[in-house]
């Protein structure tokens, strides 16, 4: 049921969000301000997202398997592979480490 | 409209069929967040803003309220609020195109249209419209496939599907740190999200590296 509510106000929210940019006069959001920090928004939330996805069960830091298969997406972006690569590389090493386990 | 320039139509298809693929690894994401196929279909077709649905079925894949969750997505969407007032002069759209013109304004449809500037303002508008559509239609075509073939898979740790989604959003993220300021600030709120998480409910610590991105930015550099 929540996942219902997660999927339908997500994408109301994010709908609106797009729109109101269609519909503002630019000088409301041209701030400088607002620009500087929303540029920063996606850097942040997307690091939270890394350690959060990576690092985390409910609300302690665990060390396991998702640790190795990050390790290793790490090792795939430095040597410049492709986004896809990128993520079967880190679930590959992910899913080995799991079952030696 | 007048057929665009073909350079234009490149840049458009190339952009669209590259993005288009990652829609794979968000099906895949939404299958282990614990969503069904057609839930996570609903989110490409609804939602379309790659970083958010990411973020939403992120979140509560990690235990996390549904507020932290809806509240993640739309931080990561409101740059698209900033790419509309730049897109809105330009598509100039009314009634029902204005709808399609904001649903499919996005990172890549923006930068598009923004790159085609040397070619006019008629090849910026096509570049809009022409990426716009075409992420729509991969994004949509591949989150079913990686949907389906995650669905068939099942158990997530087993495949990896459980690491698949914090690579993805490194994937994201990497592209993103083109300076040592903003390695910096990535550091910092990773650094801030692993010290937030045993004090806080689960997933509120993703939002709250907001507070990272509001006290670096709110001075100039």
């Amino acid at each position: 049921m929540s996942d219902w509510f997660v999927l339908v106000a997500t994408s109301a929210l994010c709908f609106a969000i797009k729109l109101l940019g269609h519909f503002v006069p630019e000088r409301w959001l041209s701030g400088a301000r607002l620009q500087r920090i929303n540029a920063l928004i996606p850097v942040t939330l997307l690091s939270a997202l890394v350690v959060a996805e990576g690092l985390v069960m409910k609300t302690r830091i665990v060390v396991d398997h998702r640790l190795a298969g990050l390790a290793a997406a790490l090792i795939a972006l430095v040597a410049r592979a492709p986004f896809p690569v990128v993520v079967v590389v880190a679930a590959v090493t992910s899913a080995v480490v799991y079952h030696l386990h | 409209m007048a057929s665009p320039p073909r350079a234009t139509l490149r840049d458009a298809l190339s952009v669209s069929l590259t993005v288009g693929t990652y829609g794979v690894a968000f099906g895949a994401a939404g299958i282990a967040a614990g969503f069904s196929v057609l839930q996570t279909c609903l989110f490409s077709l609804l939602t379309f803003t790659g970083a958010s649905q990411f973020a939403a079925v992120g979140v509560v894949a990690a235990g996390g309220a549904p507020a932290s969750a809806i509240g993640a997505a739309a931080l990561l969407g409101t740059r698209n609020a900033l790419y509309g007032m730049q897109m809105a002069p330009l598509v100039r759209a009314r009634g029902l195109r204005r709808i399609a013109a904001a649903q499919v304004t996005i990172d890549e449809s923006t930068a598009v249209a923004l790159s085609q500037a040397p070619r006019g303002v008629a090849a910026m508008r096509a570049g809009f419209w022409l990426t716009g559509g075409g992420v729509y239609l991969f994004w949509n075509i591949f989150t079913l496939i990686g949907a389906i073939g995650a669905h068939a898979l099942g158990a997530p740790a087993s495949w990896g599907l459980d690491a698949a989604v914090p690579a993805a959003f490194l994937g994201l993220l990497w592209p993103r740190l083109e300076n040592n300021f903003l390695r910096a600030v990535a550091v910092a709120a990773m650094a801030f999200a692993i010290v937030m998480t045993p004090l806080v409910p689960a997933g509120l610590e993703i939002v709250a590296t907001v507070i990272v991105a509001v006290v670096v930015g709110w001075r100039p550099r």
